[in-house]
C-alpha cells in the first residue's frame, strides 16, 4: 500500500481542530494492549515534540516564517497532547522509561536494517547497543526498587541483558559528533531516518530530565542523571547526521514528510482500532501540513518539492522484535567507540585518550549503572522469583516460614 | 462503563503470552554475564551514604501565637519536646482533609456505577465523608488552641502524604470502579485507625487529656469506617466471584480490548 504523498492531500490545515474531550481520551491498557502500541505512542510523542522544537528554533531565528510556523505548530502541539495523553495513569514514570528504551531499541534496529547509507547504518547500530544496555539497567532498577518484572512492560519481545555497558558510553563531546549526509545526494529515506531518530532520542533525554527528580532512591536519581547524559550524547550524535546546509523551508518540508512517514508506519502496524483511528486521522493532518509547507517552499525557493521528496513513501517501520539482529550487532560491535567522527575498537584507543579521561572523571565517585545492576540477570517474575524457587516448596510444607 | 474487576481477557504482561519468545529471552539473559559483580545490597549502600548526609524533609514551624510561644517554653522547661505533638496533629489534619476528597470521589463513582447487595450506600459514604470533615475540623481547632499554624505542612504530614500517594490516584481514575476504590479506602481507613490510636496515646503522654478524650470519639467513628469499608469491599468481591462467568466469546477475543 505505497502512499503517493503528492497525490494524497490529506486534511487542510483549517479543518484540523480539537476539543478538550477529544484531546483527553481513554488511554491504552498497560495490561492488555500490545507493547508495540505503547512503543508507537511513546515514539510519536517524540516525533511531534521535535516538530514543535524544530519550529520553535526556526521561529527564534527567522522573521518571515513566524506566522506560518505558528499556525502549523499549534496543531502539532494538540496532536502531541492527544498522543501523549494515551499513556495510562497506572503506568509509572519508570514503566514509561522501559517503554522509551524499547522504542530506542526496536525502532533504531528497524532503521539500521533499512538505512541505505552504510555510515549512517553504522551509527544507528552504535547507538542501538547503548540504549539496549539502558533497558537492562532500568530493568534492574525496576526489579530491585519495586520488586517488579520489566518484562511485564516489554512483553517478551526485547532481550533484557547487558549491552555496551552504560559506564563506558560516556565520551568527550566532540567524540559524539558524526559526518552529516549530503543534502544533494542523500536518499530521502536517509534524511527521514536521521530526523526520526534524532527526534526520538531528544524526547528520551527530555523525559529523563523531567522524571528523574521524582525518584526518592539516590541510585535511581543517579541512574536517571547518568542515562540522561547518554541521551544528550545520542541527541548530539544523531542530530549531527543532519546536513546543516539545508534551508529552513527545505528542512520544514522534510520534517513534515518525516512525520507523515511515521504516522503511516504506526497505521500499518496498529491492531487496536481505537488507536489506529488516531494514526489515520493524524496521517491525514500531516499530509495537509506537508502540502501547506510544500506551497511555501516552492513559492519562496522556486524549486520543485519533488527534488527533495520521494514520490511514494518507503516501507513502514517494522514495529516488531529484532532480537536476532541486535544479538548479532552486540556480538560484533560491542567493543566499538568513536574518536571524532570515526568508529574504532576500544582496544585500539590509547589509555590517555580524552574520552577515557572524561569517562573516568565521571565514574570516579562510583557508577550508578554498575551499582544498580551488580550481579543482575533478568529472569521471569523478577530475581526474587528465582530466590523464592530456591527455597523449595513452601506449599508442600518441606519448609515452614 | 465497567462494574466488574476480574474478567478474563487479553492480558499480555506474563511470559505465557508468548512461550517461544519468553523461553528465548530467558535463555539469552542467563547466557550473558552481568558487567559488575555483587547484588542489590549495593543500592542500599548508596542509600545509606546519602542518609548519613541527609537533614530530613523539613521542620515544624515555630508557634504563631504568644500563648503558643509561652506553652512551648513551659513544655521545654518540663523536659518534653512539644513539636512532636504539633507534627503529629499536622499529619492527622492533612490526612483527614484528604479523606474528604477520597469519599467525594467514591460518591461520584456510586452515582455513575451504582452499588451491589451489601455494598456502599450514599448515606454510608456521606456519613464517613462528614466524619472525615469534622475530624479535620477537630484537629485544626486543636492546633490553633496550641498556638500552631494549622495550614502548615509538617514533616509527618509530608511522610504520610508520600506513603499514601496512590490512594487519590485510584479514587480519581475513571477506569477503576467503585470496588477498586474501596480497596484504596481500606488502606486509608486502616492507617486512619492506627494513627488515631497512636495520637491518643501521645496526647495522654504529653498531658493533653481533654484532647485525648475528644480524640477517642473520633477513633470510635474511625473503627466504624473501617468495618463499613471492609464489609462493602468483601461483599463486592464475593458477589463477583459468585456471578456467572463472562461468555466465552469475550474471553477468547483475538484483538486487543478496545
Ligand atoms: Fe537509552
Ligand atoms: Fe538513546
Ligand atoms: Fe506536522
Ligand atoms: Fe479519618
Ligand atoms: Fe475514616
Amino acid at each position: 500500500m505505497a502512499l503517493d504523498i503528492f497525490q494524497e492531500k490529506g486534511v487542510p490545515l483549517d479543518r484540523q481542530v480539537f476539543t478538550w474531550k477529544d484531546l483527553v481520551r481513554r488511554p491504552y491498557s498497560k495490561l492488555d494492549d500490545d507493547a508495540f502500541t505503547r512503543v508507537c505512542v511513546i515514539y510519536m510523542n517524540g516525533i511531534l515534540s521535535d516538530a514543535l522544537r524544530t519550529k520553535h528554533a526556526m521561529s527564534r531565528m527567522n522573521r518571515e516564517l513566524r506566522e506560518q510556523l505558528a499556525i502549523i505548530r499549534r496543531v502539532e502541539q494538540f496532536e502531541q497532547t492527544l498522543i501523549n495523553w494515551l499513556n495510562p495513569p497506572d503506568q509509572t514514570p519508570l514503566e514509561t522509561t522501559l517503554g522509551f528504551e524499547q522504542v530506542a531499541i526496536e525502532v533504531t534496529a528497524s532503521v539500521a536494517l533499512r538505512e541505505p547509507d552504510p555510515y549512517l547504518a553504522q551509527t544507528y547500530r552504535f547507538g542501538l547497543l547503548e540504549d539496549f544496555d539502558h533497558l537492562y539497567r532500568y530493568g534492574a532498577l525496576y526489579d530491585r526498587l519495586e520488586g517488579k518484572d520489566p518484562n511485564n512492560i516489554t512483553q517478551s519481545y526485547t532481550d533484557i541483558l547487558v549491552g555496551r555497558p552504560t559506564s563506558v558510553e560516556h565520551r568527550y563531546p566532540v567524540d559524539d559528533l558524526r559526518r552529516p549526509y549530503d543534502r544533494r545526494t542523500a536518499h530521502p529515506l536517509t534524511k527521514i531516518h536521521a530526523m526520526s531518530i534524532t527526534a526520538a532520542e531528544n524526547q528520551t533525554h527530555d523525559y529523563y530530565m523531567t522524571v528523574g527528580p521524582f525518584f526518592s532512591d539516590p541510585v535511581a536519581r543517579q541512574l536517571y542523571a547518568e542515562i540522561a547524559a547518554i541521551e544528550e550524547q545520542h541527541t548530539s550524535m544523531y542530530e549531527s547526521l543532519l546536513d546543516p546546509d539545508e534551508t529552513l523551508l527545505e528542512r520544514c518540508v522534510l520534517h513534515e514528510a518525516m512525520q507523515v512517514y511515521n504516522f503511516y508506519s504506526c497505521l500499518a502496524y496498529e491492531k487496536n482500532p481505537r488507536i489506529k483511528e488516531i494514526w489515520q486521522r493524524f496521517l491525514d493532518y500531516e499530509l495537509g501540513q506537508l502540502h501547506h509547507v510544500i506551497q511555501l517552499f516552492q513559492k519562496a525557493e522556486g524549486r520543485d518539492a519533488a527534488e527533495i521528496l520521494p514520490k511514494t513513501l518507503p516501507e513502514p517501520i517494522g514495529f516488531k522484535e529484532h532480537r536476532e539482529f541486535v544479538r548479532k550487532t552486540l556480538n560484533e560491535e560491542e567493543d566499538l567507540t568513536s574518536i571524532g567522527t570515526d568508529y574504532v575498537r576500544l582496544a585500539e584507543v590509547p589509555r590517555d585518550h580524552r574520552s577515557f579521561v572524561y569517562r573516568d572523571q565521571l565514574n570516579s565517585d562510583g557508577s550508578p549503572s554498575e551499582t544498580v545492576a551488580a550481579g543482575y540477570q533478568w529472569i521471569p517474575g523478577t530475581e526474587l522469583a528465582a530466590r523464592a524457587a530456591r527455597m523449595g516448596s513452601v506449599y508442600e510444607g518441606k519448609k515452614v516460614h | 462503563m465497567k462494574k466488574t474487576t476480574s474478567d478474563i481477557g487479553m492480558n499480555r504482561t506474563g511470559i505465557a503470552t508468548s512461550p517461544i519468545d519468553s523461553a528465548d529471552i530467558t535463555q539469552a539473559a542467563l547466557a550473558r554475564q552481568p558487567s559488575h559483580l555483587g547484588d542489590e545490597s549495593l543500592i542500599l549502600k548508596v542509600r545509606q551514604q546519602y542518609a548519613l548526609e541527609s537533614e530530613g524533609v523539613g521542620s515544624v514551624p515555630p508557634p504563631v501565637s504568644l500563648k503558643g510561644v509561652a506553652k512551648t517554653a513551659v513544655d521545654m522547661l518540663k523536659g518534653s519536646k512539644p513539636t512532636v505533638f504539633i507534627d503529629k496533629l499536622g499529619e492527622r489534619a492533612a490526612f483527614e482533609r484528604t479523606g474528604v476528597r477520597l469519599y467525594q470521589g467514591a460518591l461520584g463513582k456510586l452515582e455513575a456505577l451504582g452499588s451491589w447487595e451489601g455494598g456502599p450506600t450514599r448515606e454510608g459514604l456521606e456519613r464517613i465523608l462528614n466524619d472525615e470533615l469534622s475530624h479535620f475540623g477537630l484537629v485544626t481547632e486543636a492546633l490553633t488552641k496550641l498556638g500552631a499554624d494549622p495550614t502548615a505542612v509538617t514533616p509527618s504530614a509530608d511522610v504520610v502524604a508520600v506513603a499514601s500517594m496512590g490512594i487519590p490516584a485510584v479514587v480519581s481514575d475513571p477506569r477503576m470502579n467503585l470496588r477498586d476504590t474501596l480497596s484504596a479506602l481500606l488502606v486509608a481507613e486502616l492507617t486512619d485507625n492506627a494513627c488515631w490510636e497512636m495520637l491518643i496515646e501521645l496526647a495522654r503522654g504529653v498531658g493533653h487529656d481533654t484532647l485525648a478524650d475528644r480524640f477517642q470519639l473520633a477513633l470510635d467513628a474511625e473503627a466504624q469506617h473501617l468495618s463499613m469499608v471492609r464489609g462493602w469491599l468483601s461483599s463486592g468481591v464475593t458477589l463477583e466471584a459468585r456471578a456467572a462467568p463472562m461468555p466465552q466469546a469475550e474471553a477468547t477475543r483475538p484483538a486487543p480490548l478496545v
